[in-house]
């Protein structure tokens, strides 16, 4: 493996401008960088998130209800679903894995727009503060569910207005860094590197690229529809005004399920690279998951009224989108073959990174299957807003994008930082964090099953002994959790030295030394074959 | 941390059409909830419309028509190194974008001197389909009119580009791409004018 130890170009964390320190960090224009400011933020509010939910699963236990009222269980979920959807799992892969990795894997020096990333981030940050604030402020914590349905979210005396502005800002963040990552990946991959020979993290990034500049823009006119509403009363959702709540939930979610998209692409990419890399296997029907992602962005943006089941609608549009709800699921299960097909005969290196892959796959299925039993319109009455959808959506967006985030983490930690982490306490944090997710999540699908409903402060006896099941797995998953940031933490701060290329990768991000130079490249590579090559490495 | 800034002005380009297309699609969401109500309230909706002011409409299309053009000229003069008279179409641009918004507050004052405005006493004695219709009329004339402020200022600053020669004949994408964005904020009022002026 041809490796270059000695470079003339410093780490790109060593500060090189006139700027040193947190100044240099907060000016920066390097997609690297830019990259880790986003990490960080985004951990702290996952963690923030993280406590919330803890809370609400202690609330559950009954004996809790003392401290905690109602109207504040109403703001805790409704906080802890707008910060980690819209501070965590929307934004998270792109922007910290697309920003450090996208302009490496296809051979460029930075994306398109540089100075355009950055601002995307002090957008990001300013929502994520504006979103906090709306907490404190006003008339207390918004307590509408992160959905802000119309009319509530229009009459309700809490913050909401301040919230659904946070999360417009947040959508121009998204929608900024999706417009810089079409325009990189069409004008910076390096000579030859064509389409199909990108590595598949690009594909993914591309298409959710895609999505974030289509989708994005309606939930911004939404939000604000639902401002002007409740400052000047225009009425457009409201009935008594002639407007109708209903069109709300259509435009709503005509974003916010492709989201659902945003979210999982990436993390699909961020597999499709690291089974290759530890089966030392070309990845099974490379041109599939390309074209499977650019498929699941098309078809993912017809099927959000599946949201509305039982909002009312025409039985003709249910049967449509009914359908239409199960054929997405086609190009996500084409992945997936491809995934465990590429395993198949492979040399498996039973990394951490792959064990977490392979953790992803297994909840991320149990996630999709349990969402294509939601889109039969007869299950679906049966189980619509109850525990059953909440246990269906925390497999896909925490077992699916959690689990690829920490899984891409995990595989590309050596190179962000040039250093290793503990895998024994990896290893180690995997078992309480794995069984804990599973009580914690299946416990709630079997008491929506039983008739539990969503974002009820109280339960009837009845569901009492599944929701303690549940509440000690949130302990265990909190472990995990606690267990593996230490480590990673540990591992920055103390790790030893890591190689350039640890895990015997053949993308681009393994042949240039660990942490990567200022400008990546000392001269950008020509690229001859497509990215997941691994007899070259064999004979050297 | 400019070592690695490059120049590329066909990413640019790129770029500003990709983000023309979210302001497309976030009108879009208007023009969605537009047609659903329209098809819910057609009688209204012409009755809404017939209360607009339709020379009013028709005089700001020709403005901002006349001024789209002017930027075309102004970016043809750039590319032909005649500075002096791309300041001259710039601000007959802004001069012509000015006049859309004078026209615009007399149009939505008279409006008001009528009663006729969001959550207006007067307003809820009409019958439903028309609230929505005036809803409606005020958050895309409104949205639109935001666009156009955003739009002068950024030819103001193309303005000031052109005369401090930061935009000159080698190098114009960023007044090309301004242009762009005023062509845009042109072509929603164009659809606007008969979804409301014209309805009746």
């Amino acid at each position: 493996m041809s490796t270059q130890a000695s470079t003339a170009q410093p780490s790109y964390l060593v500060d090189t401008g006139a700027r040193k320190g947190l100044l240099a960090w907060l000016t920066t224009t390097d997609h690297k960088r830019i990259g880790l400011l986003y990490l960080y933020s985004m951990i702290t509010f996952f963690f923030v998130g993280v406590g919330i939910g803890f809370v609400m699963r202690l609330v559950q236990l009954t004996t809790f209800q003392k401290l905690i009222t109602a109207q504040t269980y109403n703001a805790l979920f409704t906080v802890h679903g707008v910060i980690m959807i819209f501070l965590f799992v929307v934004p998270g892969l792109p922007a910290i894995f697309g920003n450090f990795f996208l302009p490496i894997l296809i051979g460029a020096k930075d994306v398109s727009f540089p100075r355009l990333n950055l601002a995307s981030w002090y957008f990001f940050m300013a929502g994520a503060i504006l979103a906090v604030l709306s907490l404190f402020t006003g008339g207390g914590a918004p307590d509408t569910g992160w959905t802000f349905y119309a009319p509530f979210s229009l009459k309700t005396g809490t913050n909401v207005s301040l919230a659904v502005f946070a999360a417009f800002v947040l959508g121009f963040s998204s929608m900024l860094t999706g417009i810089n990552f079409i325009t990189t990946i069409h004008r910076l991959r390096a000579p030859g590197m064509k389409f199909f020979r990108m590595p598949l993290m690009c594909w993914a990034l591309y298409s959710t690229a895609w999505i974030q500049l289509l989708a994005t823009p309606i939930v911004a006119i939404t939000l604000l529809l639902v401002i002007l509403e409740r400052f000047f009363g225009i009425g457009i959702f409201d009935p008594s005004k002639g407007g109708d709540p209903l069109l709300y939930q259509h435009l709503f979610w005509i974003y916010s399920h492709p989201a659902v998209y945003i979210m999982i692409l990436p993390a699909m990419g961020a597999i499709s690279e690291i089974i290759p890399t530890f089966t030392k296997r070309p990845i099974f029907g490379y041109k599939a998951i390309a074209f499977s992602s650019m498929s699941i962005a098309g078809v993912g943006s017809l099927v959000w009224a599946h949201h509305m089941f039982t909002s009312g609608m025409s039985g003709m549009a249910l049967m449509i989108f009914s359908l239409l709800t199960m054929v997405v699921a086609v190009p996500s299960a084409i992945k997936v073959f491809n995934w465990v097909s590429t395993l198949y005969k492979g040399s498996i290196d039973f990394e951490p990174p792959l064990l977490f892959a392979l953790t992803f796959i297994f909840l991320f299925c149990i996630g999709g299957l349990t969402g294509v039993m939601q889109g039969a319109l007869a299950i679906n009455v049966h189980i619509h807003d109850t525990y059953f959808i909440v246990g269906h959506f925390h497999y896909v967006m925490f077992g699916g994008t959690g689990m690829a985030l920490f899984a891409a983490l995990l595989y590309w930690f050596p190179k962000m930082w040039g250093k290793m982490y503990s895998k024994k306490a990896i290893y180690v944090s995997w078992f309480p964090m794995f069984i804990g997710f599973n009580m914690l999540y299946f416990g709630m699908m079997i008491l929506g099953m039983m008739g539990m409903p969503r974002r009820y402060y109280v339960h009837l006896p009845q569901f009492h002994t599944m929701h303690v099941v549940a509440t000690v797995g949130s302990w265990l998953l909190v472990l995990g959790l606690i267990i593996f940031f230490a480590t990673l933490l540990y591992g920055i701060l103390k790790g030893p030295k890591a190689e350039d290329n640890p895990w015997g990768g053949v993308t681009l991000e393994w042949t240039i030394p660990s942490p990567p130079p200022l400008e990546n490249f000392e001269v950008i590579p020509t690229i001859t074959r497509g990215p997941y090559h691994f007899d070259q490495q064999e004979k050297a | 941390m400019s070592g690695h800034v490059h120049r590329d002005d066909l990413g640019s380009r790129l770029g500003m059409w990709l983000f023309l297309v979210t302001e497309i699609v976030l009108f879009g969401g208007l023009f969605i909830g537009y047609s659903y109500m329209r098809y819910k309230y057609p009688a209204e909706f012409h009755h809404g419309g017939a209360e607009l002011n339709a020379t009013l409409g028709v005089t700001n299309t020709l403005v901002l028509l006349t001024s789209s053009l002017t930027v075309v000229l102004a970016i043809v003069a750039i590319q032909r190194a005649e500075k002096k008279r791309a300041l001259a179409f710039l601000g007959t641009t802004l001069a012509l974008g000015l006049t859309f918004l004078v026209i615009k507050s007399f149009e939505w004052g008279a409006k008001f001197h009528h009663g006729l405005y969001p959550n207006s006493p007067h307003l809820a004695t009409l019958p439903p389909g028309e609230q929505v219709f005036f809803g409606l009329y005020f958050t895309m004339t409104g949205l639109h009119g935001v666009h156009v402020v955003v739009g002068l200022a950024v030819l103001s600053v193309m303005f000031w580009w052109v005369a401090t020669d930061r935009v000159r004949q080698d190098r114009y994408i960023h007044l090309e791409n301004s242009g762009l964005y005023w062509h845009l904020v042109d072509v929603i009022w164009i659809f606007l004018l008969p979804l409301f002026y014209l309805a009746a």
